[in-house]
């Protein structure tokens, strides 16, 4: 007993060993890891801006460029920022760089994560021209049919919203502010509405007074082949 | 199958000598009683919804013998369909489905209930979860809309007018958009409106083919009683239960909450309490185990009802209490005599 | 232990007698989570390979330095290494679908299969042997996330690699792509693998017993080993 213990002992490698290979396979896998951040860093970040741009100008009709806007001391600055946070819209101009409209984004719980919605409003006519789910997790087959269904999201284009709009069952609809909610996704029909309402709520104060809309300063162009 | 009539007696006496089998109760000849206690129910449930009622019996009936007889093997297969079992999980199943569902649907849930719910643990007396509701849990997760569409109760002068969703083919939705009309229980979820008692009581309301009638359901329900094919304390301590639960919340708030009555007599509370929670194989063994379920039962289901997302839980009350029945016969084992426990 | 098998026979048992999934039931996080669709799978699939054969070369190449005490964390960290390479190349390459596969693509690390194969063989077998068991197993995988993502991308959505099959009018088995559904047809698949074993299994004893029959005739004490 004692003798296959002494054994296994001084086989048994030195604690520095140990250390000394973690180390190194830790520093070479940090070291690849490091590469292919590199590598692909840029690739990356030009997709998710491209997702952004392209549901911007969906939901926007007619706009050319886009600006970023952030509300901060109470009021709107244009800003040139990767990331997107609670507090950022964007605006949208035609090819002769004149205000068009806002895209605007609110998110909410759904029925399963959160619902990242991102509409189109103008100003002048307190229209809302288009909606865009940015992100979400609903139940395939039901709930992800607040994008893939286009009868609801075709509800969204030229949707006036001079008072909050409702989800009512489909086919119910009688009202202009009335939304025919989807057929087995209820749930995630009107969290789609109140994410539209809360955002119309939160940012229809802030907006800039009609003619007063920032001129175009940092923009992004809308490129031709998006625009399928 | 468990010798269901044992657990008839008194559990501290536990005489089992000689002579074992004490009455001609043969698996056959308990279904048999079943069979009977269902005819009213389903022949009110052609009464009011018709040819469509009756085709969708025939062919989730024919889904079940057909899967039960695909799966035994050859010798038994003589045997295991002429115990009825199959065709009664058939019957069962197509009793909890709404009257305009597609007929391969209904096909299908047969299928699945023998399938999911009995062979694949290893036949009659195996299984764990009742296997019409297995059935019908299936087809609600798979086709949610189509099983939450029901049409309205016709009467006798409507009986050859078959819903036109009934014959989507295969794999295919019907093209005709289905008369939808609301439940009572989803009109009291969804729009806060009751329905008055006597069209609940009769079965003239919308729901699933075989549900609505309370009356014909309490009938077929008596008689098992009187026949002990089921063990009185199951239903009993369901209805109970759900009575005391929903009594409760109807007095903290009548507006929101239904009535008791209500509650008894709508849905699938009746259907579910005779026909599916006493299925001796899915439910416990003594008598203490059949309270603690039917009360599990009844609580659930309420529970289910009043603050959860779907207007019916009797399907998921009872296969969530068929999952705790090994559990409560486990702990509801008389001791045995001079045993330390 | 390698020696009388050859390198071809690595591969081919990982495909089928040795299957990850049906023989060995591993690797069931990735297998029921992304199989909602054929496309996720074989992604997932491609992932899972390439990830599995670098480690095994990577651990095979260098099972003579790595320290007994140590060798699952240093597994853990080259398998982590080239999960990150993976994830920021599909995140680049595949943004759309990398949005599906999200969380479960860091999760390879967690595959136990893949740190079985390192324990289990490429840790004591040479380079050429660790790479073909390699691809075998992985391939066998990908069979089997290919098989479940098929089956749950007809009835779920009616449609192979997004391509329609039925028509418009097709009724879609939402449980398919559901949780639930994942569990289901994992659970027939299993039933018919083993129904099929053992259907060949008994096809392959009746051989041998008629082959028995004929050699008993000749030399009595031989027929047995044509049992295996």
């Amino acid at each position: 007993m004692n003798t296959t213990n002494t054994t296994v002992q001084t086989q048994e490698p030195s604690s520095r060993r140990l250390v000394m290979s973690m180390a190194i396979a830790g520093f070479i896998s940090g070291m690849i890891i490091i590469a292919i951040y590199m590598l692909t860093f840029d690739t990356i970040k030009e997709n998710k801006a491209r997702e952004l741009r392209l549901a911007v100008f969906k939901v926007l009709p007619h706009v050319s460029h886009m600006q970023k806007l952030h509300f901060k001391d109470n009021k709107l600055v244009v800003v040139k920022a990767d990331g997107m946070d609670d507090e950022m819209i964007f605006a949208g101009y035609d090819k002769d760089k004149k205000f068009i409209g806002y895209a605007i984004q609110g998110k909410a719980p759904g029925f399963q994560d959160t619902v990242h919605v991102l509409y189109g409003y103008l100003s002048s006519n307190s229209n809302i021209t288009g909606m865009e789910i940015l992100d979400s997790r609903e139940t395939p087959g039901l709930g992800d049919k607040i994008f893939k269904d286009m009868d609801f999201v075709g509800e969204f284009i030229n949707l006036p919203m001079h008072k909050d709009i409702k989800a009512v069952k489909k086919g119910t609809k009688t009202h202009e502010n009335e939304i025919d909610a989807i057929t087995g996704a209820t749930i995630s029909s009107k969290v789609v509405v109140k994410i539209i309402n809360q955002a119309f709520k939160k940012w229809s104060p802030r907006l800039a007074e009609q003619g007063n809309e920032p001129a175009l300063e940092l923009y992004e162009a809308k490129v031709n082949k998006e625009s399928q | 199958m468990k010798n269901h009539q044992l657990k008839k007696e008194d559990p501290h006496l536990l005489l089992q000598s000689a002579p074992l089998l004490r009455q001609e109760l043969t698996t056959p000849a308990a279904m048999k009683d079943v069979w009977i206690a269902l005819l009213p129910a389903t022949a009110a449930s052609l009464w009011f919804f018709g040819l469509s009622a009756l085709l969708i019996i025939l062919t989730s009936i024919a889904g079940a013998i057909l899967t039960e007889w695909v799966f035994t093997d050859k010798e038994k297969r003589r045997f295991a369909i002429s115990d009825t079992s199959a065709g009664l999980t058939g019957l069962l199943i197509a009793l909890t489905l709404p009257p305009g569902l597609p007929l391969w649907m209904a096909f299908l849930g047969g299928c699945v209930s023998i399938g999911l719910g009995k062979v694949v643990w290893g036949g009659l007396g195996s299984n764990i979860f009742n296997p019409a509701l297995l059935g019908r849990a299936f087809l609600l997760g798979t086709f949610p809309i189509a099983m939450t569409t029901w049409g309205a109760a016709g009467g006798p002068g409507e009986f050859f007018q078959i819903h036109s969703s009934n014959l989507a083919l295969p794999f295919m939705q019907s093209q005709v958009d289905a008369m939808s009309a609301a439940t009572p229980l989803g009109l009291m979820k969804f729009e806060q409106q009751g329905t008055a008692l006597w069209p609940l009581f009769t079965g003239n309301t919308a729901g699933s083919i075989g549900e609505t009638s309370a009356l014909f359901l309490l009938l077929g329900g008596i008689y098992l009683l009187l026949r002990r094919g089921i063990d009185w304390r199951i239903p009993a301590a369901i209805f109970l239960t759900a009575a005391l639960f929903s009594f409760i919340m109807f007095l903290t708030d009548g507006d929101k909450y239904p009535s008791p009555l209500f509650t008894l007599f709508s849905g699938g509370l009746l259907l579910g309490a005779f026909f599916m929670a006493t299925d001796p194989v899915t439910s416990p063994l003594t008598p203490r185990g059949c309270w603690i379920f039917g009360i599990g039962i009844g609580f659930l289901v309420v529970l289910i009802r009043l603050f959860g997302g779907l207007p019916e839980g009797m399907l998921y009350a009872i296969l969530l209490m068929n999952a705790a029945t090994p559990l409560i016969d486990r702990y509801t084992q008389p001791k045995i005599f001079g045993r330390q426990g | 232990m390698a020696t009388d098998v050859s390198a071809y026979e690595e591969m081919i048992k990982g495909l089928w007698r040795d299957n990850p999934v049906f023989v060995q039931v591993l690797g069931m996080c990735p297998m029921l989570a992304v199989t909602n669709s054929a496309i996720n799978a074989v992604v997932m699939g491609l992932a899972t390979f390439f990830v599995l054969v670098t480690s095994s070369f990577l651990v095979s190449s260098f099972k003579q330095w790595i320290p007994k005490q140590v060798r699952i964390s240093l597994y853990v960290i080259i398998i982590a290494t080239f999960v990150t390479v993976v994830d920021y190349s599909i995140l680049a390459m595949l943004p759309a679908i990398h949005k599906e596969l999200g969380a479960f693509i860091p999760l390879i690390v967690a595959n136990c299969m893949i740190l079985g194969r390192q324990e289990a063989f490429a840790s004591k077998h040479n380079v050429k042997y660790a790479v073909m068991d390699a691809v075998g197993m992985s391939g066998g995988f990908m069979i089997a996330l290919l098989a479940l993502g098929s089956v749950r991308e007809i009835l779920g959505v009616g449609a192979l690699f997004g391509v329609d099959l039925f028509g418009a009018n097709f009724e879609p088995w939402v449980i398919m792509i559901l949780p639930p559904g994942g569990f289901l047809t994992l659970g027939l698949l299993l039933l018919f693998f083993n129904w099929f074993t053992e259907r060949r299994r008994q096809f392959l004893i009746k051989v041998a017993d008629a082959d028995r029959m004929l050699a008993v005739e000749k030399v009595s004490t031989e027929g047995v080993k044509d049992n295996g």
